[in-house]
């Protein structure tokens, strides 16, 4: 089964920031996580392009101001995508 | 994804390894989960586990700083994964942003009170020729060239700066060309248009680089262009977060780096063992016969002609070529020596084994009969399932793996890293050659009764000497590599080599030998300081080539004798084990020395010079030189 989109953003946002999986839930987001800070949003970014094949704006990279509204940006890119 | 499945099972399965303590199987697995997935979103959970294993595993460790003018911090875990999967366990200090200049001039900045290894800056010709770069269209042609000789002038500065405080190894960016000069295709009409003057001044610094040692030039522009000038930047990226490199390449940034990273550190690839059928050349030998095979400079054996090309370039630059083949060893040599399209012949290989024994096997053997460590293997072969087995039996090997399309093979090999060199020795180009008296040797010294009665044959001449401009290179190349007969292991750059050779105190010497058979050329290296009363041994090693034909004894007993000469009543030595060193283990006590003490670390000897003395075996001819090293190498000046 494939993990969802959001499962698989909370996966990466886990692996970069250093913080098990679970404590991470769709309202995290820089106020929440002491880790999350200008360089890991960054690599948070790049993360995500890699691993989705997508490329962000510098206007969608200010969007991503919690992990649910990176996932929401995820699957809007992906869906205008042709699959 | 079932490689987004495999991926989890293969962590649980590192940190399942973690938690019993098997930690070398856990770095095996993390290496792998690293090789299937390279990336940004992989290398933080792999950096983690790495931090928890660091001191448990044996790696090289090296420090490296970077200085930079543009955003490097998300390369930073890739270089330290990639360096990780070559053994390497590499910490980096990131300069501040645009601060190089202050970094280097102050010889009390961040950059010293971390005591690189290696040093990489890392500045784009945006901010080092910005006149150059944004306003060239402004300029008159003569204020171009004085903008030109300027950025030169500051190049000489800063290096000249940087060696006055430091010994670490310098890489240098060079600076990178225009997408479109301001002047379009007129620029290409002139030497001294914008793109002339930045090939001016790479040149230039080329030139500067290499009057120091140490001092690298990483041909920023040529990584570039082979990756895509149209694709490599992001200009978005750059004027928001200052990371002026597209996502995809960041990864190729850090492969760039360990090119450098790999040969300081030693972590090189002495040998490379290839496989025949489908690598070496298109189908197989025993149902396709010599008319079959295909390997030529048309399609499709050009692809293969073009692999047996780029063996031979390694082979000039002295990594040894070997065969490891599944064959009837009649068809095999009939291909290898009498098919018109082959580049490389028999004689290109310094070892051969075509047999049905399984490969990892065969590699073993291989290493032994070539004299040197398993771990300085590298191996390419078409068939996964070799490339798996030896992997398995033998993590410490590189393999190389090949794409599905033999025209990408060449490609495959010229990309690993384990063959780059920085500097090429005189024996480097020779090795085969040495390789092939070597063989000869082993064959001779099987007809002899006694030991003794071999080495009186062998006529061997040994030549002691300083450390010369001539020997640098090759000295400070041997206490890199050398493992085996090495009795501290201490490695050193040329720099530091410099430095030592400098001091009064300090004796640098080097042995060459030749035979009967060949020349071996400059095998062994002795470094000893006197302190007092003592002379006490730093470094003493010998090329496994020579092991065990009593030339350590020959240098020994000048080392001995010139001690004594001056003055000194004991020659002291450690010897520190490592994991390779059993050949040297014996060395001291086998000359007359007593031990003195031991502690973790290793055991300190002892040899009464006014008592003992250590005598040159009669079969040796010994002759000493003493041709000192030039000034002009030592830290501060250029070559010219």
């Amino acid at each position: 089964m494939t993990p969802s989109i959001f499962e698989q953003v909370r996966g990466i946002a886990s692996d970069i920031l250093g913080v098990q999986s679970d404590k991470i839930t769709a309202e995290s987001s820089p106020e929440t996580m002491e880790n999350w800070d200008s360089i890991q949003h960054l690599n948070l970014v790049l993360a995500i392009e890699e691993k989705f094949g997508v490329q962000l704006a510098p206007e969608e990279m200010e969007q991503m101001k919690n992990v649910g509204l990176v996932a929401a940006l995820v699957e809007k890119k992906l869906s205008s995508v042709s699959r | 994804m079932s490689s987004e499945h495999s991926s989890s099972n293969l962590r649980a399965e590192v940190d399942r390894l973690i938690t019993e303590g098997a930690f070398d199987f856990a770095a095996q697995r993390l290496a792998e989960l690293w090789r299937r997935d390279p990336g940004l979103a992989g290398a933080p959970s792999i950096i983690s586990r790495l931090d928890q294993l660091g001191e448990k595993l044996p790696l090289t460790k090296i420090k490296v700083a970077i200085l930079r003018s543009f955003t490097v911090e998300p390369i930073v875990p890739l270089v330290r994964c990639e360096a990780f999967s070559y053994g390497i366990d590499l910490a980096v200090h990131v300069g501040d942003f645009n601060a190089y200049v202050q970094e280097i001039l102050d010889a009390s900045s961040s950059l010293y009170r971390f005591a690189p290894d290696v040093v990489v800056l890392a500045v784009r010709t945006a901010e080092v020729a910005p006149d150059l770069w944004h306003k060239f269209a402004d300029l008159a042609p003569g204020a171009a060239q004085q903008a030109a000789a300027r950025v030169v002038h500051s190049y000489e500065q800063w290096i000249a700066a940087f060696r006055e405080r430091s010994q670490a190894a310098l890489i240098i960016h060079s600076l990178e060309q225009l997408r479109i000069p301001s002047f379009g295709v007129m620029d290409g009409q002139s030497e001294s248009g914008q793109c002339g003057l930045l090939r001016q001044i790479n040149r230039e610094l080329r030139r500067i680089a290499a009057g120091y040692l140490g001092v690298y030039v990483l041909d920023y522009d040529a990584l570039v262009a082979r990756h895509g000038r149209e694709h490599w930047h992001d200009e978005r990226r750059w004027l928001t977060t200052r990371l002026p490199i597209a996502t995809d390449h960041l990864l190729h940034m850090s492969r760039e780096w360990m090119r450098f990273a790999l040969p300081l550190s030693g972590r090189v690839a002495k040998a490379l063992v290839v496989d025949l059928d489908n690598t070496l050349w298109g189908g197989v030998i025993g149902e396709d016969g010599m008319t079959g095979i295909r390997v030529g400079p048309e399609y499709p054996g050009a692809g293969y002609q073009a692999l047996q090309r780029t063996l031979l370039d390694l082979s000039r630059k002295g990594i040894l070529l070997a065969v490891c083949s599944k064959n009837n060893v009649a068809d095999a040599m009939e291909a290898l020596d009498k098919h018109p399209g082959m580049l490389v012949r028999s004689k290109d290989f310094a070892a051969i084994r075509i047999n049905w024994t399984d490969k990892s096997q065969n590699l073993r053997e291989i290493a032994q009969e070539l004299n040197i460590g398993v771990d300085s293997l590298a191996f390419v072969d078409d068939n996964r399932f070799e490339r798996e087995q030896v992997r398995a039996a033998l993590p410490e090997v590189t393999v190389i793996d090949l794409p599905e399309n033999p025209l990408d093979y060449a490609a495959a090999v010229r990309d690993c890293p384990v063959f780059e060199r920085l500097i090429l020795s005189a024996e480097d180009q020779q090795r085969t050659a040495m390789y092939a008296g070597q063989k000869a040797r082993a064959g001779a010294e099987q007809s002899f009764q006694s030991k003794e009665d071999f080495f009186r044959y062998l006529e061997q001449e040994a030549e002691i000497a300083p450390v010369s401009d001539l020997t640098l290179a090759r000295v400070a190349q041997l206490t890199q590599k050398t493992n085996q007969f090495n009795v501290t292991t201490r490695r050193y750059t040329e720099q530091q080599i410099a430095e030592m050779a400098a001091r009064p105190e300090w004796h640098v010497l080097s042995i060459k030998v030749r035979d009967r058979f060949g020349d071996h050329g400059l095998v062994g290296v002795a470094i000893a300081h006197d302190q007092g009363e003592q002379c006490e041994v730093d470094t003493f090693l010998m090329s496994c080539r020579v092991i065990g034909r009593t030339v350590e004894t020959a240098l020994l007993s000048h080392l001995a004798e010139t001690a004594a000469a001056r003055g000194r009543k004991q020659l002291i030595g450690w010897f520190l084990p490592t994991k390779k060193n059993a050949p040297a283990r014996d060395f001291y006590a086998e000359h007359g020395f007593q031990r003195q003490e031991s502690n973790g670390d290793g055991s300190r000897w002892s040899l009464d010079l006014g008592r003992a003395q250590v005598r040159c075996p009669e079969w040796i001819k010994l002759e000493l030189s003493d041709h000192e090293l030039n000034d002009r190498k030592l830290t501060k000046g250029g070559r010219n």
